[in-house]
């Protein structure tokens, strides 16, 4: 039960956070890459490499901020979705560049977040 | 009130998406991801099922469409975990479990989430 509350409030906290960075690093440019989602997705790739290095950290913890704050935080439909909006407005370069350097930079920053991890 | 709405939905989004992982991990006894890949394919067809069907034929109230796109389908599916197991595929030295599991999501959430567009084309426009 009580990990069913813990994922249930980071979940919330996280979807809440997506949303108001997500509109607020996209209404800073004008340009169809979609720089919000590619921001939160990296940083919680980020973020979540770190909290996967901590072996003597709390389930109840991993919980709360892991399966619930930054699952809900990060988002791969909106990045799918986003992807074929790019194909539709015929913008096919850039939509192949948001796929790939979405995919490997989000390995990249969760194996830093992993090393980073390993030292705290 | 935008922020309640995609806060509810989140809740549900997480939820659902612990209880499809917890599942996929207890059927499963190979190492590939099978949870995350599932919630992941079946978000990107819905959310653009959904999003493309408000557009066209619907047209939710602004928070509902928060509530289910942005708050739930968006806490349903989830990067930063693709992105550590991945990662952690990589660290064990199965590199083609790690490239398979990337090439497939990447892949078949694009053809998903088209296929959510069109169908949500075919049904809803022009009457």
């Amino acid at each position: 039960m009580s990990i069913l509350l813990l994922v249930a409030a980071g979940g919330f906290l996280g979807a809440v956070c997506r949303f108001l960075l997500g509109s607020f690093v996209q209404s800073k440019h004008r340009t169809d890459f979609p720089f919000g989602t590619f921001v939160i997705n990296l940083t919680g790739s980020f973020l979540l490499g770190i909290l996967f290095a901590q072996n003597k950290l709390h389930p109840l913890v991993f919980f709360f901020f892991g399966t619930g704050f930054m699952g809900a935080y990060t988002t791969f439909s909106t990045f799918e979705l986003e992807s074929n909006e790019l194909r539709r407005k015929n913008k096919l370069l850039l939509c192949l560049v948001y796929l790939l350097s979405s995919a490997l930079l989000g390995i990249l920053f969760a194996y830093l977040g992993y090393r980073v991890g390993k030292i705290l | 009130m935008d922020i309640l709405a995609v806060g509810i939905g989140g809740i549900f989004g997480a939820l659902c998406r612990y209880g499809i992982g917890n599942l996929a991990h207890n059927l499963s006894v190979s190492i590939f991801p099978y949870g995350t890949l599932t919630v992941n394919l079946i978000g990107s067809f819905l959310l653009s099922f959904v999003a493309y069907g408000s557009l066209l034929r619907w047209n939710l109230p602004r928070h509902y469409l928060l509530a289910v796109n942005t708050g739930f389908v968006g806490s349903f599916t989830t990067f930063s975990t693709f992105s550590v197991e991945t990662m952690n595929l990589i660290l064990q030295e199965q590199y083609l479990t790690a490239l398979s599991y990337q090439i497939i999501s990447l892949v078949a959430g694009f053809l998903l989430s088209w296929a959510g567009i069109r169908l949500a084309t075919v049904l809803f426009e022009n009457p």
